[in-house]
């Protein structure tokens, strides 16, 4: 089967760039205002959009991707939401990757069946479940690649040669790497660090790695983008939008231009970057 | 009853953590290369007959064990019922039974290597106690605490500042121990190379479960030789109180396979099962959160909920795995005191006995009240009384201080 993130990287690999890919919290500060953000993204120059499912409990995230979670769910975002906001986008957009990112309870309470059926329907091309390793594949992972979407695993520094191929084994779409051991919105890993991960990861794998946390520039961004198949942005989006907010952490007119304009600027970054070797 | 009961109760969880449905490794990737290590280096000691001479040596002198089973006579005399003894782990050097798992994950710490230790923690028990430990094998200690209970659990604050840990008030979420066991997690994926993570219960991703229960089994092995000592037979109930689980899984494992004994554990109900709550088993649904899958509170779209105990203790919103498959399976009991039980009973056992419990072990011992004066008169009934109540005072003292005006 080949999903729209596999076209997408294809195409991609056609014009000989990489990927550049947004993270943003489903419903975050308020659903409209949300799916306002993300229709903007693709014009904005995101070529994969990733978009986190609010959890109370995010325990790899950090203080930003903390409170853009609670935003969200006072805000009244739910699973059922996240997924409409999903089909609200893909009434305009076809062909730009959406990855639902976030933690299993949620997904599990709702019923992993058909949590998978109305993903797909909605138009979800793939998944980033953080606490569900290979160990617990037959949770979710097995189950989502049958029903058609990607399970994208995330490899850290910490997955070594030896546990590489247990976390390659049943993943597809894109690797994500994760340059630091650490949570979202800490600091970043140097580029030739993560150069040298993306070269051991490729040493297992055909398929495209993209890297994240702590891309906060346009120069950083170009930075991995010069080494990975992807640049993966979030705190920094987070943040922009939350500096965006009124005192009460409602949007404001701001808000919607304040992401799209980072977005334009990180996308430079990327674009500026030539596509990391083969 | 579950029509699929096991031969024994007593061989979970398998290969892979699961007890029935229940359990597993639901981690960050960053983490699991760590719990893998852990695993091994757990079952190497497990087999190292060293390790448990070492520890028998520190358990004996340094935690003040074997703990006492004591007939509590005036309490039995009070109920008029079923012969009361009390497991007393409120004697052990700290002031509860979350030595026996620390004092046992610090070895291991210390065979990995490892020089810095985190944990969380919600009355502080579990934190004073790795302070101690760190203090007396020259570890780093870092204490994840939520800010609510920083506030309510002072004592146990100064306690472990004093002994040269950090203690870090955690701002996030609810403030209480589910956050600070987020917290720690978060410092765990981020120092994980030289960090080791000190669970205080018998719950997060396996191994911890079977290892801390491991370490508390302590409790019911002594209890039944003491009791046979006392008695010359098993005892016929067995009551403990329940936060993640600890206390009751090391009470109730050496005696899950025998049928003649009844189980009993005890969840806070906080101002009532149909309001705020701390009860997973009456009040809660299987789900997935700090790395197993448990009862939970959650709402409908598999949210945390926030609990609500007068008890730092037992304010958490989930329960060890193994609870979750021995409730589905229907061998032990769940059942749940509220707060103003809870503080009735710290009372009666302070005037009755001399003992003030802490307010978590006082939940077991609300129901104790209900279920000793139903027993014969020679029903052996055992409640494990997890700590002592010297931290609750302060708090104690307020909430009278409040009933009065
Ligand atoms: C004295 C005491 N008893 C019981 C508990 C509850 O924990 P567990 O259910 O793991 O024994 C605590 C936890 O802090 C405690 O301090």
């Amino acid at each position: 089967m080949t999903t729209r993130i596999d076209a997408r990287f294809a195409e991609l690999a056609k014009q000989g760039r990489s990927a550049f890919v947004t993270f943003l919290m489903a419903g975050d500060p308020d659903p409209k205002t949300s799916l306002d953000i993300i229709k903007a993204l693709p014009k904005a120059g995101a070529d994969i959009i990733e978009i986190g499912m609010p959890f109370t409990d995010p325990m790899a995230d950090g203080p930003s991707i903390q409170a853009a979670g609670l935003r969200a769910l006072k805000g009244g975002m739910t699973l059922r939401k996240t997924l409409e906001m999903v089909r609200g986008f893909r009434k305009e957009d076809d062909t730009t990757p959406l990855v639902l990112m976030g933690y299993y309870n949620p997904i599990y309470i709702y019923g992993v069946d058909k949590f998978l059926a109305d993903a797909k329907v909605a138009g979800v091309d793939g998944l980033i479940i953080v606490d569900l390793p290979p160990e617990e594949d037959d949770e979710l992972c097995i189950p989502a690649l049958k029903a058609g979407l990607n399970f994208i695993r995330l490899a850290t520094p910490t997955t070594d040669d030896k546990r590489l191929p247990a976390v390659l084994a049943n993943t597809s779409g894109f690797v994500y790497y994760v340059s630091i051991t650490g949570i979202t919105g800490a600091a970043a890993a140097d580029s030739k660090a993560v150069g040298d991960a993306v070269a051991r990861i490729k040493r297992h794998t055909k398929l495209p790695v993209c890297v994240g946390f702590g891309i906060r520039t346009p120069q950083a961004a170009r930075a991995i983008a010069e080494k990975a198949n992807g640049a993966v942005v979030g705190t920094a989006l987070v943040d922009a939008l939350r500096d965006s907010l009124d005192t009460k952490g409602q949007a404001t007119t701001k808000t919607v231009a304040a992401v799209a304009d980072l977005v334009a600027s990180l996308a430079q970054g990327v674009r500026g970057a030539k596509q990391a070797a083969e | 009853m579950n029509p699929n009961l096991p031969n024994s109760f007593r061989t979970g969880p398998d290969e892979r953590g699961h007890f029935g449905n229940f359990g597993g490794r639901f981690v960050a990737e960053t983490l699991m290369p760590l719990i893998l290590d852990l695993e091994k280096a757990y079952a190497a000691a497990k087999a190292d007959p060293s390790f448990q001479t070492e520890m028998n040596g520190y358990l004996k002198d340094y935690v003040g064990r074997p703990s006492p089973l004591y007939f509590a006579e005036r309490l039995t005399e009070h109920l008029g019922g079923a012969k009361i003894y009390l497991k007393r782990e409120e004697l052990n050097h700290t002031g509860s039974h979350k030595v026996n798992n620390v004092l046992g994950q610090i070895m291991v710490a210390r065979r990995m290597g490892k020089k810095r230790i985190i944990a969380e923690t919600g009355a502080g028990q579990h934190g004073v106690a790795t302070a101690t430990l760190c203090a007396r094998f020259g570890l780093e200690c870092v204490v994840y605490m939520g800010a609510v209970d920083v506030a309510r659990q002072a004592p146990n604050v100064f306690r472990m500042e004093m002994l040269g840990a950090k203690v870090v008030p955690v701002q996030s979420g609810t403030r209480t121990l589910k956050d600070a066991m987020n917290e720690a997690l978060r410092d765990w994926v981020t120092n994980v190379h030289n960090t080791f993570y000190c669970i205080g219960t018998v719950a997060g991703p396996h191994p911890y479960p079977m290892m801390v229960r491991d370490f508390q089994s302590v409790i019911g092995e002594e209890t039944r030789k003491q009791m046979q000592e006392a008695e010359g037979r098993l005892p016929d109930s067995l009551v403990a109180c329940i936060g993640g689980g600890s206390n009751a899984m090391g009470l109730f494992h050496p005696f899950l396979d025998d049928p003649s004994v009844e189980i009993f554990g005890v969840e806070a109900a906080g101002h009532g099962l149909t309001q705020l709550h701390a009860a997973s088993i009456a009040g809660g649904r299987a789900g997935v959160l700090h790395g197993n899958r448990t009862y939970l509170l959650m709402d409908d779209d598999g949210q945390i909920q926030d609990a609500h105990s007068i008890s730092a203790g037992l304010d958490y919103p989930g329960i060890g795995p193994e609870h979750s498959w021995l409730h589905e399976t229907g061998r032990v009991t769940y059942l749940s005191a509220t707060d103003d039980e809870a503080l009735a009973a710290f009372m009666l056992l302070s005037r009755l006995e001399g003992i003030p419990p802490a307010l978590e072990s006082a939940h077991a011992i609300a129901k104790v009240t209900e279920l000793a004066p139903k027993r014969p008169k020679d029903h052996l009934m055992v409640v494990n009384l997890s700590g002592r109540g010297d931290k609750d005072i302060p708090q104690i003292t307020e909430i009278l201080k409040g009933k009065k005006q």
